[in-house]
């Protein structure tokens, strides 16, 4: 009766969305830092699990915000 | 007459500028501006002064958003009760508040003192109450010795009566049966039969060997085994929240609660932090940080703007897990031998500097302040470079 239970669609969690190398690059470029200067996220984190993105990738996170209404930060991949 | 602008148009325009404004300063725009009637060139002047606005209200570079967060949220916590226990909507059980759980919070105790969840339910249990008392039943945990009324030790034959309490069993809804056959499946009992005379009476029996102490110890565990429930919630209370039933449960285990039949896992929550991060992730947690922190003010009445609160949650998660904010964590990874040193365990810190021959590199602010330079903050920020060369050379 019950589908499959997906963290994603819990009310905490943001959407998470794995960046293309090129896409990653760019966003690199636009904020002018080394990928280890973005905050973490571990690779085994249940979301990123969820979502199967590789230490080394970079995520992109869109989360609701009570002052902006939407604000999108980067988190880094990193192996734990 | 001048040429109004019908509601599309406004639109487009004011989308024009998503990329420059943040999404709630659009949509708060689009509102206003649908209720008026205007022409182009006067939004578009409004537009140009609320940018100009929006970038003169954004934090400047160099500015020590930190301490403001530290200030901002440490002064109305002065203010705050220190009783630890009250209770927040529901007078059965206590529930830590304030200031002792606040310091709970950043200090990212692994346990809170009282953990507790918010359990939602689907569609097809929310709207009746037995449905949801139901659902209770099966989260709340039950033990033997929850349904029993006493217990003898019988030395002779080295066995233990059981005297289970009917009333008990009727509400919890379990049979005697089950209690048999999970005390059956326990190790050491040879054998467990109802008494002859009475339906409510449990006669276990051991193997041989089991001395007096032993015995002791199995009566306990045998007590202290789970019927059914899950693992750790200790009591489940249904109550009414606008149009639904919601369960609020004394003890937290988020994994295990999730996976039951008519919970709506995608709303259900625990307080315990570290759960939320194990279960849902470090951003789930980071929101779990900046709802917890803001309950914990708005119920004493404090009002300290979000944007602080969002700061300690970003810092607290940083690395992937939660970190405290203290000796332990943040204040702990600081690069600067000074500035740590300065925080808490002064000579600890000094020592073991000196035998590892740590460099400071003077770059933050509490080092420059102990040796007495510029910090590095608002103007004092600013380093200028020159390119020495000779008169005319490019």
């Amino acid at each position: 009766m019950l589908k499959k239970m997906n963290i994603v669609d819990h009310v905490l969690v943001p959407k998470h969305e794995v960046l293309s190398p090129g896409e990653a690059a760019k966003i690199l470029k636009e904020l002018g830092i080394k990928p280890h200067q973005l905050p973490w996220i571990k690779a085994s984190d249940p979301v990123i699990v969820a979502i199967n993105a590789k230490p080394g990738d970079i995520v992109r996170i869109i989360r609701k915000s009570p002052t902006a209404g939407k604000t999108i930060v980067y988190r880094y991949v990193v192996p734990g | 007459m001048p040429k109004y602008l019908s509601l599309e148009e406004k639109s487009a325009i004011i989308e024009k500028y998503a990329n420059i404004l943040p999404l709630s300063i659009i949509e708060e725009l689009k509102e206003k501006i649908s209720k008026i009637e205007i022409t182009m060139e006067d939004l578009e002047r409004i537009l140009q002064e609320v940018i100009r606005e929006y970038w003169s209200s954004l934090v400047e570079p160099g500015e020590p958003v930190g301490t403001v967060a530290a200030q901002s949220i440490g002064e109305p916590s002065t203010q705050m009760t220190l009783r630890t226990f009250h209770y927040a909507g529901v007078r059965e059980f206590n529930v830590t508040l304030g200031l002792p759980r606040l310091i709970e919070i950043v200090d990212a105790r692994r346990t809170p003192s009282t953990p507790m969840m918010t359990v939602y339910l689907d569609e097809e249990h929310r709207h009746d109450k037995d449905k949801a008392i139901s659902i209770a039943r099966k989260i709340e945990m039950t033990t033997i010795e929850n349904v029993t009324k006493s217990v003898d030790v019988d030395l002779f034959t080295s066995s233990i009566i059981i005297e289970l309490d009917s009333e008990m069993l009727e509400d919890k809804g379990i049979e005697v049966d089950k209690i048999l056959r999970n005390i059956l499946k326990m190790k050491r009992v040879k054998n467990a039969k109802i008494d002859e005379d009475s339906p409510y009476i449990i006669r276990v029996e051991f193997e041989e060997d089991v001395e007096l102490g032993e015995l002791q110890r199995l009566r306990d565990k045998i007590l202290a085994s789970k019927i059914k429930g899950i693992k750790g919630v200790r009591r489940v209370i249904v109550q009414k929240r606008r149009d639904e039933y919601v369960l609020v449960t004394d003890g937290s285990n988020l994994a295990a609660v999730m996976k039951i039949k008519g919970v709506d896992y995608t709303r259900t929550v625990s307080n315990n932090i570290h759960e939320i991060e194990e279960v849902l992730g470090i951003e789930a947690a980071r929101m779990a940080i900046i709802n917890e922190i803001q309950q914990v003010l708005e119920d004493q009445g404090l009002d300290v703007d979000i944007r602080h609160v969002m700061l300690v949650a970003d810092i607290m998660t940083r690395t992937g897990s939660i970190k405290q904010i203290g000796r332990h964590g943040v204040s702990g990874e600081k690069e600067s031998v000074l500035a740590r040193a300065a925080f808490e365990v002064t000579i600890r810190h000094l020592l073991e500097a000196a035998a590892k021959g740590e460099i400071d590199y003077l770059r933050g602010i509490t080092e420059n302040v102990i040796v007495g330079q510029v910090i590095p903050l608002g103007t004092g920020m600013v380093d200028l470079y020159m390119r020495i060369g000779r008169r005319g050379e490019k």
